[in-house]
């Protein structure tokens, strides 16, 4: 797993209460993890402060998946 | 009307996790007041509080894990997270845990809170001046509103009746299950959740309080000796937090279901001061017609009541309760016997009227009187008992609770043994 992918991880085990081996990169935040609407705001901001980035509303609204988070973390972060 | 009965409470406090363990340390002397030591205080007048006597959940502390999922514990304020946990323990006391949907429709909430989620606001405005607005969590809003405690408890329990909240001041606990009561008894809902949590202790509120000069600040070197109702030396208010809830149910509902019985909620009564924003009007008299209505209420004369649970806070608004609760009295002053319960576990404020009004049911249920720590030289002289130091064993059929708030608002509720 790489380094973005550990840190995403963390993130989403701390801030959705689930288990660790749930958290695969096709996991769906909303459909497999148990987030609602604000839990994915909540989520897109530690990822803003884990990463020091500002993610834009529209591109936070493709953030879907772990995988989606991931990939825009590796593109993005500083 | 329907009548309304007690089936099931719930505390957290600062002695204990539980009714119970709250209870039997009430009836120990032992009091919750300590010097603050999860912030700075060093630069605030009054230094200490009643906290929460967080643990492992053993030996009666509060494990809030045991309550509600970590990851929602963080998204609201601790008084939520009292509610929840004061709520379930009532409902498990009570034993109903509405299924059907007939169950769920006429079951409601009424949880109030006098300030709601202050904690989360301070951290939260110094966090919008220091980050900007984009580290404003998305929870900040449904974390803070006191209804959420309501909303929370409806939401984990599936209560689909009432969903209602009160707020006024220090008066939220008493007039909640007033009001909850009020609703059974209309027929609004068969079964309601009623009661005030509170989770004020932080710096914002120290110092608020004790710019308003309500808090105690001559003992902040002996804690102990601060919480001292109607002692000649007392000099304000001990802050506290916690939850006092209760489960309230139409008595016929209670007797179907073979429902154990705390009490039954007699007499209601509310009254406005129209006085002053934080103190009471003259002799007490808005807190003396709220008695008074609360007697017409449940068709008594005041010679039935055995024990008065005192708003009692140890500042200078004792003496004039004590005055209007003599007035009331007569001639039965002498046979009454009243104590203020904030002198061990300080004044939970929004949760003080629910908290003391399970204290009431539990003197009732084990025929004690819990004490008045601290009342070394009473500031007057009364034939009313006020129980100094030691908790008193007496039969209890009829008892009283009072609660004024900021504001000028007043509630006094009143148990009878059924």
């Amino acid at each position: 797993m790489s380094d973005t992918a550990e840190r995403v991880t963390k993130i989403v085990v701390e801030h959705l209460g689930v288990e660790e081996d749930k958290v695969v990169l096709n996991a769906s935040f909303i459909d497999d993890l148990g987030a609602d609407s604000l839990d994915t705001v909540e989520l897109v901001m530690a990822f803003e402060e884990e990463f020091g980035v500002e993610i834009p509303d529209d591109s936070a609204e493709t953030i879907q998946t772990v995988k989606d988070a991931v990939d825009y973390l590796e593109k993005n972060k500083a | 009307m329907r009548r309304v009965v007690v089936t099931g409470i719930g505390m957290v406090s600062p002695l204990g996790g539980d009714a119970e363990t709250t209870w039997s340390n009430i009836l120990s002397a032992r009091s919750a007041t300590k010097k603050v030591e999860n912030f700075q205080v060093d630069d605030l007048p009054a230094q200490i509080a009643c906290q929460i006597p967080f643990g492992d959940g053993s030996d009666g502390s509060f494990n809030a894990d045991d309550w509600m999922e970590v990851k929602e514990q963080r998204k609201v304020d601790p008084f939520i997270v009292y509610a929840v946990s004061a709520a379930t323990q009532a409902l498990n006391d009570a034993g109903w845990h509405p299924k059907t949907d007939d169950e769920q429709h006429t079951t409601g909430t009424m949880i109030g809170s006098g300030i709601g989620g202050l904690q989360g606001i301070e951290q939260t405005s110094l966090l919008l001046a220091e980050r900007g607005p984009r580290r404003v969590s998305p929870f900040f809003i449904p974390g803070r509103l006191i209804n959420l405690a309501s909303g929370y408890v409806s939401i984990m329990h599936g209560l689909k009746g009432p969903n209602h909240s009160v707020v006024t001041a220090c008066s939220t606990g008493a007039h909640a299950i007033g009001d909850a009561g009020r609703m059974i008894a209309l027929g609004d809902a068969d079964v309601m959740v009623a009661g005030g949590a509170e989770s004020p202790v932080c710096r914002l509120s120290l110092a608020g309080f004790a710019a308003c000069k309500a808090l105690s600040t001559d003992y902040n070197e002996t804690p102990e000796k601060a919480s001292r109702p109607w002692d000649e030396d007392r000099d304000g208010f001990v802050m506290g937090e916690g939850a006092g809830i209760v489960v309230l149910e139409e008595y016929d509902h209670a007797q179907a279901r073979g429902a154990k019985i705390y009490g039954e909620l007699i007499g209601y009564g509310l009254s406005g001061d129209a006085f002053h924003i934080t103190a009471p009007a003259e002799n007490h008299e808005g807190a003396f017609r709220a008695m008074k209505a609360s007697l017409k209420r449940a068709g008594i004369d005041a010679s039935e009541i055995d024990y008065v649970n005192a708003h009692g806070t140890s500042t200078m608004a004792d003496t004039m309760e004590l005055g209007a609760v003599e007035r009331l009295a007569g001639d039965h002053a002498s046979k009454l016997t009243m104590s203020s319960t904030k002198s061990a576990i300080g004044h939970l404020l929004g949760a003080a009227g629910s908290v003391e009004a399970i204290f009431c049911l539990q003197a009732m249920r084990d025929s004690k009187v819990p004490p008045t720590l601290n009342l070394d030289n009473p500031a007057s002289d009364t034939q009313i008992d006020l129980v100094p130091h030691k908790a008193k064993d007496k039969e209890l059929t009829t008892v009283l609770s009072n609660s004024f708030g900021f504001g000028g608002t007043n509630a006094s509720l009143v148990f009878r043994k059924v």
